[in-house]
Protein backbone atom coordinates (compact mmCIF):
# COMPACT_ATOMS: atom_id res chain seq x y z
CA UNK A 1 0.00 0.00 0.00
CA UNK A 2 2.88 2.07 0.87
CA UNK A 3 4.13 2.93 -2.66
CA UNK A 4 0.82 3.56 -4.05
CA UNK A 5 1.75 7.16 -2.74
CA UNK A 6 -1.46 9.67 -4.20
CA UNK A 7 -2.50 7.18 -6.25
CA UNK A 8 -4.52 6.18 -2.90
CA UNK A 9 -6.66 9.02 -3.72
CA UNK A 10 -8.20 8.08 -7.27
CA UNK A 11 -8.67 4.89 -5.76
CA UNK A 12 -10.72 5.74 -2.86
CA UNK A 13 -12.46 8.01 -4.76
CA UNK A 14 -13.76 5.80 -7.07
CA UNK A 15 -15.08 3.26 -4.31
CA UNK A 16 -17.08 6.04 -2.72
CA UNK A 17 -18.57 6.95 -6.58
CA UNK A 18 -18.95 3.31 -6.82
CA UNK A 19 -20.67 2.64 -3.78
CA UNK A 20 -22.48 5.81 -2.19
CA UNK A 21 -25.44 5.14 -4.11
CA UNK A 22 -25.80 1.45 -3.28
CA UNK A 23 -25.42 2.36 0.33
CA UNK A 24 -27.65 5.32 0.44
CA UNK A 25 -30.49 2.94 -1.06
CA UNK A 26 -29.59 0.40 1.47
CA UNK A 27 -30.41 3.62 4.21
CA UNK A 28 -32.97 4.36 3.02
CA UNK A 29 -34.71 0.82 2.73
CA UNK A 30 -35.08 1.12 6.29
CA UNK A 31 -37.07 4.16 6.25
CA UNK A 32 -40.14 4.39 8.47
CA UNK A 33 -41.51 7.10 6.76
CA UNK A 34 -43.13 6.97 3.55
CA UNK A 35 -40.49 9.68 1.29
CA UNK A 36 -38.05 7.77 -0.05
CA UNK A 37 -35.47 10.56 -0.13
CA UNK A 38 -35.88 11.65 3.87
CA UNK A 39 -35.47 9.32 7.17
CA UNK A 40 -38.29 9.34 9.56
CA UNK A 41 -37.11 6.19 11.62
CA UNK A 42 -36.36 3.04 11.83
CA UNK A 43 -38.44 0.23 10.25
CA UNK A 44 -38.92 -2.65 8.06
CA UNK A 45 -42.15 -2.40 6.68
CA UNK A 46 -41.00 -1.59 3.49
CA UNK A 47 -39.72 -5.34 3.40
CA UNK A 48 -43.36 -6.46 4.76
CA UNK A 49 -45.01 -4.57 1.81
CA UNK A 50 -42.68 -6.24 -0.78
CA UNK A 51 -42.73 -9.86 1.03
CA UNK A 52 -46.31 -8.90 0.28
CA UNK A 53 -46.33 -7.78 -3.44
CA UNK A 54 -48.02 -10.75 -5.37
CA UNK A 55 -47.21 -8.50 -8.83
CA UNK A 56 -43.76 -8.73 -8.12
CA UNK A 57 -43.18 -11.89 -6.87
CA UNK A 58 -44.76 -13.52 -10.03
CA UNK A 59 -42.73 -11.27 -11.84
CA UNK A 60 -39.63 -12.81 -10.14
CA UNK A 61 -40.46 -16.37 -10.54
CA UNK A 62 -41.32 -15.45 -14.83
CA UNK A 63 -37.66 -14.37 -14.57
CA UNK A 64 -36.27 -17.20 -12.81
CA UNK A 65 -38.31 -19.67 -15.39
CA UNK A 66 -37.03 -17.98 -18.65
CA UNK A 67 -33.77 -17.39 -16.64
CA UNK A 68 -33.67 -21.11 -16.45
CA UNK A 69 -34.91 -22.47 -20.13
CA UNK A 70 -32.20 -20.01 -21.59
CA UNK A 71 -29.55 -21.35 -19.12
CA UNK A 72 -30.29 -24.87 -20.50
CA UNK A 73 -30.58 -23.88 -24.29
CA UNK A 74 -27.33 -22.02 -24.19
CA UNK A 75 -25.88 -24.03 -21.97
CA UNK A 76 -26.40 -27.39 -24.17
CA UNK A 77 -25.87 -25.76 -27.69
CA UNK A 78 -23.05 -23.35 -26.06
CA UNK A 79 -21.08 -26.34 -25.08
CA UNK A 80 -21.33 -28.23 -28.00
CA UNK A 81 -20.35 -25.33 -30.46
CA UNK A 82 -17.25 -24.19 -28.28
CA UNK A 83 -15.97 -28.30 -28.83
CA UNK A 84 -16.83 -28.16 -32.24
CA UNK A 85 -15.44 -24.72 -32.76
CA UNK A 86 -11.97 -25.92 -30.72
CA UNK A 87 -11.30 -28.60 -32.55
CA UNK A 88 -12.93 -29.42 -35.54
CA UNK A 89 -12.46 -26.24 -37.01
CA UNK A 90 -9.87 -23.15 -37.64
CA UNK A 91 -12.21 -20.56 -38.29
CA UNK A 92 -11.88 -17.16 -36.98
CA UNK A 93 -14.87 -15.79 -38.68
CA UNK A 94 -17.09 -18.69 -37.45
CA UNK A 95 -15.33 -17.96 -34.22
CA UNK A 96 -16.36 -14.51 -34.03
CA UNK A 97 -19.99 -15.22 -35.25
CA UNK A 98 -20.86 -17.51 -32.68
CA UNK A 99 -19.63 -14.76 -30.11
CA UNK A 100 -21.17 -11.67 -32.27
CA UNK A 101 -24.17 -11.74 -30.53
CA UNK A 102 -22.60 -10.61 -26.84
CA UNK A 103 -21.16 -8.00 -29.04
CA UNK A 104 -24.31 -7.06 -30.45
CA UNK A 105 -25.61 -3.74 -28.98
CA UNK A 106 -28.99 -5.06 -26.86
CA UNK A 107 -30.97 -2.67 -28.37
CA UNK A 108 -30.63 -4.35 -32.43
CA UNK A 109 -30.94 -7.66 -31.33
CA UNK A 110 -34.02 -6.38 -29.42
CA UNK A 111 -35.53 -4.82 -32.60
CA UNK A 112 -34.48 -7.49 -34.76
CA UNK A 113 -36.15 -10.58 -33.01
CA UNK A 114 -39.81 -8.09 -32.56
CA UNK A 115 -39.47 -8.02 -36.36
CA UNK A 116 -38.31 -11.77 -36.86
CA UNK A 117 -41.41 -12.97 -34.15
CA UNK A 118 -44.04 -10.76 -35.85
CA UNK A 119 -42.40 -11.83 -39.08
CA UNK A 120 -42.97 -15.86 -38.41
CA UNK A 121 -46.33 -14.79 -35.95
CA UNK A 122 -45.34 -16.09 -33.13
CA UNK A 123 -46.76 -14.96 -29.44
CA UNK A 124 -44.54 -13.23 -27.29
CA UNK A 125 -44.64 -14.09 -23.81
CA UNK A 126 -42.36 -15.59 -21.77
CA UNK A 127 -41.26 -18.54 -24.37
CA UNK A 128 -39.92 -15.54 -26.59
CA UNK A 129 -37.83 -13.94 -24.22
CA UNK A 130 -36.30 -17.52 -23.43
CA UNK A 131 -35.12 -18.27 -26.70
CA UNK A 132 -33.89 -14.55 -27.26
CA UNK A 133 -31.70 -14.73 -23.72
CA UNK A 134 -30.35 -18.34 -25.08
CA UNK A 135 -29.01 -16.38 -27.82
CA UNK A 136 -26.70 -14.09 -25.84
CA UNK A 137 -25.79 -16.95 -23.12
CA UNK A 138 -24.85 -19.01 -26.01
CA UNK A 139 -22.38 -16.49 -26.75
CA UNK A 140 -20.77 -16.15 -23.27
CA UNK A 141 -20.97 -20.31 -22.49
CA UNK A 142 -18.82 -20.64 -25.88
CA UNK A 143 -16.60 -17.82 -24.95
CA UNK A 144 -15.93 -19.42 -21.87
CA UNK A 145 -15.47 -22.88 -22.82
CA UNK A 146 -13.53 -22.09 -25.95
CA UNK A 147 -11.40 -20.10 -23.74
CA UNK A 148 -10.63 -23.18 -21.20
CA UNK A 149 -10.78 -25.54 -24.55
CA UNK A 150 -7.54 -23.48 -25.12
CA UNK A 151 -5.86 -24.38 -22.36
CA UNK A 152 -6.55 -28.22 -22.76
CA UNK A 153 -4.16 -31.04 -23.66
CA UNK A 154 -5.62 -32.37 -27.05
CA UNK A 155 -3.41 -34.98 -26.75
CA UNK A 156 -5.77 -36.68 -23.81
CA UNK A 157 -8.86 -36.39 -26.21
CA UNK A 158 -6.67 -38.12 -29.05
CA UNK A 159 -5.04 -41.03 -26.68
CA UNK A 160 -8.95 -41.98 -25.53
CA UNK A 161 -10.07 -42.14 -29.60
CA UNK A 162 -7.01 -43.93 -29.79
CA UNK A 163 -7.84 -46.76 -27.57
CA UNK A 164 -10.64 -46.96 -29.26
CA UNK A 165 -13.37 -45.28 -27.35
CA UNK A 166 -16.46 -43.92 -29.10
CA UNK A 167 -16.74 -40.26 -29.74
CA UNK A 168 -19.30 -39.66 -27.21
CA UNK A 169 -17.84 -41.89 -24.54
CA UNK A 170 -14.36 -39.68 -25.16
CA UNK A 171 -16.60 -36.45 -25.02
CA UNK A 172 -18.27 -37.66 -21.26
CA UNK A 173 -15.08 -39.40 -19.75
CA UNK A 174 -12.35 -36.87 -21.07
CA UNK A 175 -13.42 -33.93 -22.40
CA UNK A 176 -16.08 -32.44 -20.57
CA UNK A 177 -14.87 -33.10 -16.80
CA UNK A 178 -11.42 -30.64 -18.49
CA UNK A 179 -13.76 -28.15 -19.05
CA UNK A 180 -16.51 -28.67 -16.23
CA UNK A 181 -15.44 -25.40 -14.52
CA UNK A 182 -16.01 -23.24 -17.64
CA UNK A 183 -19.03 -25.17 -17.98
CA UNK A 184 -20.36 -24.09 -14.73
CA UNK A 185 -19.32 -20.68 -15.02
CA UNK A 186 -20.93 -20.22 -18.51
CA UNK A 187 -24.49 -21.72 -16.89
CA UNK A 188 -24.11 -19.21 -14.13
CA UNK A 189 -23.47 -15.90 -16.40
CA UNK A 190 -26.18 -16.74 -18.54
CA UNK A 191 -28.35 -17.30 -15.85
CA UNK A 192 -27.37 -14.23 -13.97
CA UNK A 193 -27.28 -11.99 -17.00
CA UNK A 194 -30.93 -13.02 -18.14
CA UNK A 195 -32.50 -12.34 -14.70
CA UNK A 196 -30.99 -9.24 -14.61
CA UNK A 197 -31.66 -8.18 -18.83
CA UNK A 198 -34.19 -5.52 -19.63
CA UNK A 199 -34.01 -4.34 -23.45
CA UNK A 200 -34.41 -7.53 -25.26
CA UNK A 201 -37.49 -9.22 -22.66
CA UNK A 202 -38.83 -5.40 -22.91
CA UNK A 203 -38.95 -5.87 -26.68
CA UNK A 204 -40.05 -9.63 -26.96
CA UNK A 205 -42.16 -9.62 -23.94
CA UNK A 206 -45.99 -9.63 -24.35
CA UNK A 207 -48.09 -7.48 -22.62
CA UNK A 208 -49.60 -10.01 -19.55
CA UNK A 209 -46.00 -11.39 -18.70
CA UNK A 210 -43.66 -9.16 -17.20
CA UNK A 211 -39.99 -10.19 -16.15
CA UNK A 212 -38.45 -8.50 -12.70
CA UNK A 213 -36.39 -5.95 -14.62
CA UNK A 214 -40.07 -4.91 -16.53
CA UNK A 215 -41.91 -4.62 -13.35
CA UNK A 216 -38.47 -2.28 -11.55
CA UNK A 217 -38.85 -0.27 -14.39
CA UNK A 218 -42.75 -0.02 -14.23
CA UNK A 219 -41.85 0.79 -10.77
CA UNK A 220 -39.75 3.39 -11.07
CA UNK A 221 -41.25 5.42 -13.47
CA UNK A 222 -44.50 5.47 -12.00
CA UNK A 223 -42.32 7.12 -8.60
CA UNK A 224 -39.99 6.44 -6.11
CA UNK A 225 -40.88 4.84 -2.86
CA UNK A 226 -38.89 3.29 -0.44
CA UNK A 227 -40.20 0.08 -0.86
CA UNK A 228 -38.23 0.43 -4.61
CA UNK A 229 -34.83 0.79 -1.99
CA UNK A 230 -35.83 -2.73 -0.11
CA UNK A 231 -36.09 -4.26 -3.59
CA UNK A 232 -33.12 -2.75 -4.52
CA UNK A 233 -31.72 -3.82 -1.37
CA UNK A 234 -32.39 -7.15 -1.34
CA UNK A 235 -31.31 -7.70 -5.26
CA UNK A 236 -28.01 -6.25 -4.31
CA UNK A 237 -27.71 -9.01 -1.51
CA UNK A 238 -28.38 -11.49 -4.16
CA UNK A 239 -25.72 -10.49 -6.40
CA UNK A 240 -23.21 -9.36 -4.05
CA UNK A 241 -23.65 -13.43 -3.17
CA UNK A 242 -23.71 -14.52 -5.99
CA UNK A 243 -20.22 -12.79 -7.27
CA UNK A 244 -18.22 -13.13 -3.97
CA UNK A 245 -19.46 -17.01 -4.00
CA UNK A 246 -18.19 -17.47 -7.87
CA UNK A 247 -14.90 -15.69 -7.16
CA UNK A 248 -14.37 -18.18 -4.45
CA UNK A 249 -15.52 -20.93 -6.82
CA UNK A 250 -13.10 -19.86 -8.95
CA UNK A 251 -10.03 -19.46 -6.90
CA UNK A 252 -11.04 -22.80 -6.01
CA UNK A 253 -10.87 -24.76 -9.10
CA UNK A 254 -8.08 -22.23 -9.99
CA UNK A 255 -6.02 -23.97 -6.99
CA UNK A 256 -7.46 -27.58 -8.29
CA UNK A 257 -5.60 -27.11 -11.40
CA UNK A 258 -2.38 -26.08 -10.10
CA UNK B 1 0.41 -21.38 -28.35
CA UNK B 2 -3.81 -21.10 -29.73
CA UNK B 3 -2.62 -22.32 -33.61
CA UNK B 4 -0.39 -24.63 -32.40
CA UNK B 5 -2.91 -26.79 -30.08
CA UNK B 6 -5.90 -25.77 -32.81
CA UNK B 7 -3.96 -27.26 -35.65
CA UNK B 8 -3.31 -30.34 -34.09
CA UNK B 9 -4.66 -32.64 -36.64
CA UNK B 10 -8.65 -34.73 -35.51
CA UNK B 11 -9.73 -36.60 -37.94
CA UNK B 12 -7.19 -39.65 -39.44
CA UNK B 13 -8.01 -42.41 -41.62
CA UNK B 14 -10.82 -44.42 -40.50
CA UNK B 15 -11.88 -41.47 -38.48
CA UNK B 16 -12.30 -39.85 -41.27
CA UNK B 17 -15.89 -40.11 -41.98
CA UNK B 18 -17.64 -40.16 -37.90
CA UNK B 19 -15.21 -37.00 -37.65
CA UNK B 20 -17.15 -35.56 -40.04
CA UNK B 21 -20.76 -36.12 -39.00
CA UNK B 22 -19.04 -35.24 -35.35
CA UNK B 23 -18.25 -32.16 -36.90
CA UNK B 24 -21.76 -31.22 -37.99
CA UNK B 25 -23.40 -32.59 -35.23
CA UNK B 26 -21.25 -29.96 -32.73
CA UNK B 27 -21.55 -27.10 -35.39
CA UNK B 28 -24.58 -27.17 -36.69
CA UNK B 29 -27.24 -26.91 -33.79
CA UNK B 30 -25.45 -23.60 -32.35
CA UNK B 31 -24.02 -22.09 -35.33
CA UNK B 32 -27.79 -22.65 -36.80
CA UNK B 33 -29.46 -20.99 -33.63
CA UNK B 34 -26.81 -18.05 -33.78
CA UNK B 35 -28.22 -17.96 -37.53
CA UNK B 36 -32.07 -17.99 -37.06
CA UNK B 37 -32.04 -15.76 -33.62
CA UNK B 38 -29.47 -13.11 -34.45
CA UNK B 39 -28.41 -13.18 -37.91
CA UNK B 40 -31.86 -13.56 -39.75
CA UNK B 41 -33.71 -11.47 -37.01
CA UNK B 42 -30.75 -8.19 -37.66
CA UNK B 43 -30.84 -8.87 -41.78
CA UNK B 44 -34.37 -8.37 -41.47
CA UNK B 45 -34.95 -5.67 -39.69
CA UNK B 46 -32.17 -3.46 -41.28
CA UNK B 47 -34.27 -4.74 -45.02
CA UNK B 48 -36.58 -2.61 -43.49
CA UNK B 49 -34.68 0.72 -44.13
CA UNK B 50 -35.98 0.28 -47.69
CA UNK B 51 -39.33 -0.21 -46.88
CA UNK B 52 -42.35 1.84 -45.85
CA UNK B 53 -44.33 2.13 -42.66
CA UNK B 54 -47.98 0.73 -43.22
CA UNK B 55 -51.06 3.14 -42.44
CA UNK B 56 -51.64 1.08 -39.28
CA UNK B 57 -47.74 0.02 -38.06
CA UNK B 58 -46.29 -2.84 -39.83
CA UNK B 59 -44.01 -3.19 -43.24
CA UNK B 60 -45.27 -2.44 -46.45
CA UNK B 61 -42.53 -4.01 -49.16
CA UNK B 62 -42.08 -1.16 -51.46
CA UNK B 63 -39.29 0.45 -51.60
CA UNK B 64 -37.90 4.20 -50.59
CA UNK B 65 -35.27 6.15 -49.96
CA UNK B 66 -36.85 8.54 -47.66
CA UNK B 67 -36.13 6.70 -44.33
CA UNK B 68 -32.56 8.19 -45.02
CA UNK B 69 -34.13 11.43 -45.98
CA UNK B 70 -35.85 11.47 -42.67
CA UNK B 71 -32.83 10.48 -40.39
CA UNK B 72 -30.84 13.33 -41.52
CA UNK B 73 -33.07 15.99 -41.46
CA UNK B 74 -31.99 18.50 -38.64
CA UNK B 75 -33.87 16.88 -35.82
CA UNK B 76 -32.74 13.74 -36.18
CA UNK B 77 -29.20 15.11 -36.96
CA UNK B 78 -29.39 17.03 -33.61
CA UNK B 79 -30.26 13.82 -31.77
CA UNK B 80 -27.29 12.05 -33.45
CA UNK B 81 -25.12 14.67 -32.88
CA UNK B 82 -26.22 14.63 -29.04
CA UNK B 83 -26.22 11.32 -28.61
CA UNK B 84 -22.60 11.23 -30.11
CA UNK B 85 -21.71 13.98 -27.35
CA UNK B 86 -23.26 12.70 -24.21
CA UNK B 87 -22.00 9.05 -25.22
CA UNK B 88 -18.20 10.71 -26.03
CA UNK B 89 -18.16 12.69 -22.56
CA UNK B 90 -19.50 9.73 -20.74
CA UNK B 91 -16.53 7.85 -22.21
CA UNK B 92 -14.00 10.03 -22.03
CA UNK B 93 -15.20 11.05 -18.49
CA UNK B 94 -15.03 6.99 -17.32
CA UNK B 95 -11.41 7.01 -18.97
CA UNK B 96 -9.93 9.87 -16.51
CA UNK B 97 -11.76 7.83 -13.44
CA UNK B 98 -10.46 4.67 -14.44
CA UNK B 99 -6.94 5.12 -15.75
CA UNK B 100 -5.55 6.39 -12.44
CA UNK B 101 -8.04 3.63 -10.52
CA UNK B 102 -7.12 0.70 -12.62
CA UNK B 103 -3.01 1.69 -12.27
CA UNK B 104 -3.25 2.24 -8.90
CA UNK B 105 -5.10 -1.73 -8.39
CA UNK B 106 -1.98 -3.16 -10.96
CA UNK B 107 0.08 -1.66 -8.14
CA UNK B 108 -1.49 -3.03 -5.29
CA UNK B 109 0.03 -6.76 -3.83
CA UNK B 110 -2.18 -9.24 -5.16
CA UNK B 111 -4.30 -9.97 -2.24
CA UNK B 112 -5.62 -6.77 -1.95
CA UNK B 113 -5.65 -6.50 -5.89
CA UNK B 114 -8.06 -9.03 -6.58
CA UNK B 115 -10.31 -7.66 -3.05
CA UNK B 116 -10.31 -4.44 -5.12
CA UNK B 117 -10.95 -6.05 -8.86
CA UNK B 118 -13.82 -7.86 -7.21
CA UNK B 119 -15.27 -4.74 -5.62
CA UNK B 120 -15.15 -3.10 -9.20
CA UNK B 121 -17.46 -5.51 -10.63
CA UNK B 122 -20.03 -6.00 -7.65
CA UNK B 123 -21.92 -2.78 -8.28
CA UNK B 124 -21.69 -4.10 -12.27
CA UNK B 125 -23.29 -7.20 -11.06
CA UNK B 126 -26.20 -5.32 -9.82
CA UNK B 127 -29.25 -4.96 -11.20
CA UNK B 128 -29.11 -2.30 -14.61
CA UNK B 129 -31.99 -0.38 -13.54
CA UNK B 130 -31.83 -0.44 -9.43
CA UNK B 131 -27.73 1.32 -10.38
CA UNK B 132 -29.47 4.19 -12.03
CA UNK B 133 -32.52 4.39 -9.63
CA UNK B 134 -29.93 5.32 -7.44
CA UNK B 135 -28.95 8.29 -8.71
CA UNK B 136 -32.64 9.54 -8.71
CA UNK B 137 -32.52 9.17 -5.21
CA UNK B 138 -29.16 11.21 -5.33
CA UNK B 139 -29.64 13.74 -7.14
CA UNK B 140 -33.41 14.97 -7.04
CA UNK B 141 -34.40 18.08 -5.72
CA UNK B 142 -35.00 16.48 -2.13
CA UNK B 143 -32.27 13.98 -2.89
CA UNK B 144 -29.41 13.22 -0.65
CA UNK B 145 -26.66 15.66 -2.20
CA UNK B 146 -28.86 18.34 -2.07
CA UNK B 147 -29.82 17.84 1.75
CA UNK B 148 -26.38 17.46 2.30
CA UNK B 149 -25.41 20.89 0.44
CA UNK B 150 -27.76 22.46 2.37
CA UNK B 151 -27.21 21.25 6.06
CA UNK B 152 -23.61 22.37 5.66
CA UNK B 153 -24.88 25.84 4.80
CA UNK B 154 -23.25 25.18 0.93
CA UNK B 155 -26.86 26.36 -1.09
CA UNK B 156 -29.59 27.73 0.14
CA UNK B 157 -32.36 26.40 -2.20
CA UNK B 158 -31.85 22.94 -4.18
CA UNK B 159 -30.33 23.10 -7.37
CA UNK B 160 -31.29 21.17 -10.23
CA UNK B 161 -29.50 18.33 -10.77
CA UNK B 162 -31.55 16.09 -12.18
CA UNK B 163 -33.21 15.68 -15.63
CA UNK B 164 -29.94 17.46 -16.81
CA UNK B 165 -27.81 16.24 -18.93
CA UNK B 166 -25.27 16.35 -16.16
CA UNK B 167 -27.10 13.64 -14.90
CA UNK B 168 -27.14 11.67 -18.11
CA UNK B 169 -23.58 11.53 -18.30
CA UNK B 170 -22.98 10.47 -14.72
CA UNK B 171 -25.38 7.65 -14.96
CA UNK B 172 -23.81 6.61 -18.09
CA UNK B 173 -19.99 6.00 -16.51
CA UNK B 174 -21.11 5.04 -13.18
CA UNK B 175 -22.85 1.85 -15.26
CA UNK B 176 -19.92 1.44 -17.39
CA UNK B 177 -16.91 2.03 -15.39
CA UNK B 178 -16.28 -1.41 -14.59
CA UNK B 179 -16.29 -1.95 -18.18
CA UNK B 180 -13.09 0.76 -18.56
CA UNK B 181 -11.40 -0.36 -15.72
CA UNK B 182 -11.27 -3.78 -15.94
CA UNK B 183 -9.27 -3.93 -19.80
CA UNK B 184 -7.48 -0.78 -18.63
CA UNK B 185 -6.11 -3.31 -15.59
CA UNK B 186 -5.34 -5.80 -18.09
CA UNK B 187 -3.01 -4.00 -20.06
CA UNK B 188 -1.43 -1.70 -17.36
CA UNK B 189 -1.14 -4.59 -14.83
CA UNK B 190 0.86 -6.81 -17.99
CA UNK B 191 3.59 -4.04 -18.28
CA UNK B 192 7.41 -4.60 -17.75
CA UNK B 193 7.57 -2.45 -14.66
CA UNK B 194 11.40 -2.81 -15.71
CA UNK B 195 10.68 -0.96 -18.49
CA UNK B 196 9.43 2.34 -16.52
CA UNK B 197 13.04 1.69 -14.25
CA UNK B 198 15.02 1.79 -17.47
CA UNK B 199 13.57 4.99 -18.57
CA UNK B 200 13.84 6.59 -15.09
CA UNK B 201 17.71 5.36 -14.36
CA UNK B 202 18.04 6.65 -17.96
CA UNK B 203 17.22 9.90 -16.55
CA UNK B 204 13.46 10.32 -17.94
CA UNK B 205 10.96 12.40 -15.61
CA UNK B 206 8.30 11.08 -14.05
CA UNK B 207 5.73 12.87 -16.25
CA UNK B 208 8.20 11.25 -19.62
CA UNK B 209 7.94 7.62 -18.24
CA UNK B 210 4.47 7.59 -18.31
CA UNK B 211 4.00 9.12 -21.42
CA UNK B 212 6.07 7.44 -23.20
CA UNK B 213 6.13 3.90 -21.84
CA UNK B 214 2.96 2.98 -19.23
CA UNK B 215 0.52 5.67 -21.56
CA UNK B 216 1.50 3.81 -25.04
CA UNK B 217 2.11 0.45 -23.58
CA UNK B 218 -1.80 0.75 -22.74
CA UNK B 219 -3.22 2.27 -25.53
CA UNK B 220 -4.83 -1.25 -26.63
CA UNK B 221 -6.45 -1.37 -22.88
CA UNK B 222 -7.51 2.22 -23.84
CA UNK B 223 -9.23 1.86 -26.81
CA UNK B 224 -10.87 -1.80 -25.37
CA UNK B 225 -12.56 0.56 -22.67
CA UNK B 226 -13.43 3.21 -24.34
CA UNK B 227 -15.29 1.22 -26.72
CA UNK B 228 -16.32 -0.94 -24.06
CA UNK B 229 -18.09 2.08 -22.53
CA UNK B 230 -18.85 4.18 -25.76
CA UNK B 231 -21.06 1.22 -27.58
CA UNK B 232 -23.58 0.59 -24.21
CA UNK B 233 -24.08 4.50 -23.82
CA UNK B 234 -24.74 4.92 -27.72
CA UNK B 235 -27.72 3.22 -27.69
CA UNK B 236 -28.56 3.23 -24.26
CA UNK B 237 -32.52 4.50 -23.91
CA UNK B 238 -33.12 3.97 -19.79
CA UNK B 239 -30.57 6.21 -18.43
CA UNK B 240 -31.66 9.20 -20.83
CA UNK B 241 -35.44 8.31 -19.76
CA UNK B 242 -34.95 7.85 -15.85
CA UNK B 243 -31.86 10.56 -15.17
CA UNK B 244 -32.61 12.83 -18.00
CA UNK B 245 -36.44 12.80 -17.53
CA UNK B 246 -36.96 12.90 -20.98
CA UNK B 247 -35.96 16.19 -22.14
CA UNK B 248 -32.27 14.59 -23.12
CA UNK B 249 -33.49 12.26 -25.78
CA UNK B 250 -30.86 9.60 -27.35
CA UNK B 251 -30.71 7.69 -30.42
CA UNK B 252 -31.89 4.91 -28.43
CA UNK B 253 -35.35 6.83 -27.26
CA UNK B 254 -36.18 7.29 -31.00
CA UNK B 255 -35.66 3.54 -31.59
CA UNK B 256 -37.88 2.29 -28.99
CA UNK B 257 -40.44 5.17 -30.10
CA UNK B 258 -40.70 4.15 -33.12
CA UNK B 259 -40.80 0.49 -32.84
CA UNK B 260 -43.27 0.85 -29.48
CA UNK B 261 -45.23 3.86 -29.91
CA UNK B 262 -44.87 5.26 -33.41
CA UNK B 263 -45.15 1.80 -34.96
CA UNK B 264 -42.88 3.16 -37.77
CA UNK B 265 -40.31 0.37 -37.63
CA UNK B 266 -38.74 1.25 -41.26
CA UNK B 267 -37.31 4.56 -39.35
CA UNK B 268 -36.39 2.88 -36.44
CA UNK B 269 -34.58 0.15 -38.54
CA UNK B 270 -33.31 3.51 -40.08
CA UNK B 271 -31.58 4.96 -37.14
CA UNK B 272 -30.79 1.54 -35.85
CA UNK B 273 -28.99 0.95 -39.04
CA UNK B 274 -27.12 4.12 -38.12
CA UNK B 275 -26.01 3.10 -35.12
CA UNK B 276 -24.13 -0.07 -35.72
CA UNK B 277 -22.78 1.94 -38.48
CA UNK B 278 -20.88 4.20 -35.98
CA UNK B 279 -20.05 1.09 -34.05
CA UNK B 280 -18.81 -0.48 -37.08
CA UNK B 281 -16.14 1.74 -37.57
CA UNK B 282 -15.21 1.98 -34.29
CA UNK B 283 -14.30 -1.60 -34.24
CA UNK B 284 -12.48 -1.11 -37.73
CA UNK B 285 -10.47 1.89 -36.60
CA UNK B 286 -10.01 -0.17 -32.95
CA UNK B 287 -8.80 -3.47 -34.66
CA UNK B 288 -6.23 -1.06 -36.93
CA UNK B 289 -4.40 0.82 -34.78
CA UNK B 290 -4.09 -2.59 -32.14
CA UNK B 291 -2.65 -4.31 -34.40
CA UNK B 292 -0.06 -1.29 -35.68
CA UNK B 293 0.60 -0.52 -32.15
CA UNK B 294 1.45 -4.94 -31.56
CA UNK B 295 3.13 -5.07 -34.55
CA UNK B 296 4.82 -1.78 -34.60
CA UNK B 297 5.80 -1.97 -30.73
CA UNK B 298 6.89 1.25 -29.30
CA UNK B 299 7.94 3.92 -31.21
Amino acid sequence: MKSLGWLRLPLALCMLFLYLPIAVLVVMSFNGGRSAFTMDGLSFRWYAKLAGNGDLLTALGNSLLVATGATVIAVVLGTTLAVGLARYTRSSTLDAYAMAPAIMPDLVLAIGLLAFYSLISMTLGLFSVMLAHAVFGMAFVVAVVRARLVQADPALEEASRDLGAPAFTTFRRVTLPTIAPAVIAGALLTFTLSLDEFVIAFFTNGPTTPTLPISIYSMVRFGVTPEINALATVLLLVSFTVVIASARLSRRTEALDE
Amino acid sequence: MTDLISSTPTGRGATERSSRRERVALLVPGLGYVTAFMAVPVLLVLSYVFFQRGRFGGVVYEFTWDNFSRAFTPTYRAVLVDSLVIAGAATLLALLIGYPVAYAIAMLPDRLRNIALVLVVIPFWTNFLVRTYAWIVLLSNEGVVNRSLERFGVIEDPITLLYTRGAVIVGLVYAYLPLMILPLYASISRLDPELREAATNLGASRFTVFRTITWKLSLPGVLTGCIFVFVPSLGNFIIPELLGGGKFVMVGNVVRDQFLKARDWPFGATLALVLIVVLAVLFFVQSRVSRRLSTGGPS
